[in-house]
């Protein structure tokens, strides 16, 4: 598998055109959160709200637009956070971002187990301009995670 | 017609990337690479002559200013100015900002009655285009909301050219500056200069240009443009980064107050206030980039020794394949005027945009064939957003691109949609 290959994996390929938790749900819960971010070598943006109960993630939905990794990345974010635990996330979040920062190399099964189909995103580590791509949707989750566990309205 | 072995002056050219393949650069719109006489021309300057310029009284003091003067007398030869019209700024944008950054010094009141002829203020317009590169807006956008002023700009077609029915009532008896591109560094496209100076000299509103993208591909000469400034960088024209130059006409740029104050810019200094001196030295505090000056005055050398015809001449012949070859592909728009009856009012510049496949994705398929281009929005968000698009993949050229170079862009850019699975 070429490096190019290894990047685009289908199940790389198959979230982008999915978007799993695309368009912004309307939530009626207590702790919700809300973020804004955007790439400004390319100009994507998106929007990524998440609604809280207790120590749960009850929801996770976006809307924006960009590149196939970042795309992609954000949609895996959804399947993988959605109905988890707070603890859970954050593991993963770390994870996600050691990941990008292996330069192209596994984290090892025990890590791996956590990310799920993140694993494919392996391969963005190898091209540091793309990393930000695939960082879009996890730092507005970051970010709006945040922002909900301030708001108690 | 070039050289043959011109190539041979440009050693990053014969290095190879993602395991081996050989380089095919085409972001020279971004940057460009520098042939050895320029790569040379710091070297040496640092080996033998370095000193500090215009102070000091020994040898290497002289050599060093003789070096940076020279370098400013072949700057100004290269786009047909005076030696005195020539100042020097870290880059084009600097460049740009000096000039903002000085009307609104003037408007502030520094520069006392000499300056006066620059102050603006509400009620007063300046004026940019859609098309210009965020360096050529920002500043002025900013100038605007810093003196009252009024920014309006000249709207373009859907292929990106000015449109020039409004012109009267854009530029006006209260435009005071007229700031516009040269050539767009998005669709290539050259802007018709006479046109627009013709009116701002009715109105008495005066001209910025930004040669950015003409200096290095187009013969350019700021007397028959009849511009009052413009602005362009060293490290587009094959010279090195850190340095860029702005013409002004002499006896503007004598009475405009620099935006940058300190040492070496000033005649006399008490503690209560300073007196500046004439152009360009006004403009020029503080140390300045002097081997990177010297590398920019060997860039000019080395593209007037080979003719900017020459090199305009080279630009026709890629463009016709770069935009000729993708205008043709399915799925793919070009952006700009598309046919050859086009061709002599662009540069070698094609960006495009492909059906459903993101610019990012687009350079990655290409990267992976050791094709170098720019992706994003190239810092023209407007002129994007005009074309209903947040970005591109854009394809730039200079005298070292071969034919083959240009094909490489069209042949991979044409197996895009199918490696995204988008039917085109």
């Amino acid at each position: 598998m070429s490096s190019l290959e290894q990047m685009y994996q289908q199940v790389i390929m198959d979230h982008a055109r999915e978007g799993h938790g695309r368009g912004l749900a309307d939530l009626n819960l207590v702790q919700v959160g809300e973020s804004h971010q955007v790439n400004t070598t390319c100009g994507d943006e998106i929007r990524l709200r998440v609604g809280l109960d207790g120590d749960r993630i009850e929801s996770v939905s976006w809307e924006g637009q960009g590149c196939s990794i970042s795309q992609a990345s954000v949609s895996v974010l959804h399947d993988l956070v959605e109905g988890e635990d707070i603890a859970e996330a954050e593991a993963a979040m770390e994870a996600f971002r050691d990941l990008m920062q292996a330069r192209g190399e596994e984290l090892g099964d025990e890590r791996d187990d956590l990310l799920g189909d993140a694993t494919a995103f392996v391969g963005v580590g190898k091209y540091p301009a793309r990393i930000k791509c695939a960082m879009l949707g996890w730092a507005a989750f970051k970010d709006a995670m945040i922002q909900a566990r301030k708001d108690q309205s | 017609m070039l050289r043959p072995n011109l190539r041979d002056d440009f050693p990053l050219l014969t290095r190879t990337v993602r395991n081996g393949k050989p380089l095919v650069y085409l972001d020279s719109g971004a940057t460009a690479q520098k042939p050895r006489a320029v790569i040379d021309a710091e070297r040496e300057f640092y080996e033998l002559h370095n000193g500090a310029v215009a102070r000091g009284a020994h040898l290497l003091a002289e050599e060093a200013t003789d070096l940076f003067e020279g370098a400013r007398g072949d700057v100004a030869r290269l786009v047909g100015a005076d030696h005195g019209e020539i100042v020097w700024a870290e880059n084009a944008t600097a460049a740009l900002n000096l000039v903002a950054g000085g009307i609104g010094n003037a408007s502030a009141g520094i520069g006392g009655e000499e300056s006066a002829r620059f102050r603006i203020g509400p009620g007063d317009e300046i004026c940019v285009t859609e098309t210009e590169h965020h360096a050529n807006l920002v500043p002025w956008q900013q100038l605007a909301v810093r003196t009252g002023a009024t920014l309006r700009w000249i709207p373009v077609d859907d292929d990106g050219r000015l449109i020039l029915d409004d012109l009267d009532t854009l530029v006006n008896d209260r435009t005071r500056v007229l700031a516009f591109t040269h050539v767009s560094n998005l669709t290539g496209l050259i802007s018709p200069v006479s046109t627009l100076v013709a009116r701002a000299k009715q109105v008495g509103a005066l001209t910025v240009l930004d040669g950015c993208q003409s200096v290095p591909h187009l013969p350019v000469d700021v007397k028959a443009l009849d511009v009052d400034f413009m602005a362009f960088s060293a490290h587009k024209m094959l010279g090195p980064t850190g340095i860029g130059a702005l013409y002004g006409r002499k006896e503007l740029l004598d009475a405009l107050p620099p935006a940058v104050f300190g040492g070496g810019a000033v005649t006399i200094v008490t503690m209560e206030k300073t007196s500046w001196h004439e152009a360009p030295m006004r403009f020029e505090a503080g140390t300045q980039p002097v081997a990177q000056a010297v590398g920019m005055g060997a860039a000019a050398r080395y593209l007037m020794d080979i003719g900017m015809d020459a090199v305009e001449a080279h630009e026709r012949e890629i463009a016709a394949i770069l935009r000729g070859g993708a205008a043709e592909l399915p799925g793919v728009r070009l952006l700009g005027p598309v046919g050859d009856e086009h061709a002599r009012d662009v540069v070698a510049i094609a960006a495009v945009a492909v059906d459903g496949v993101h610019p990012h994705d687009v350079g990655q398929v290409l990267d992976d064939r050791g094709i170098a281009v720019r992706v994003g929005h190239h810092c023209a968000q407007p002129l994007h957003r005009r074309f209903g698009i947040t970005g591109s993949t854009r394809a730039s050229a200079h005298v070292y691109t071969t034919p083959d170079d240009a094909r490489a862009f069209v042949d991979a850019l044409a197996t895009v949609p199918a490696f995204f699975g988008v039917n085109a």
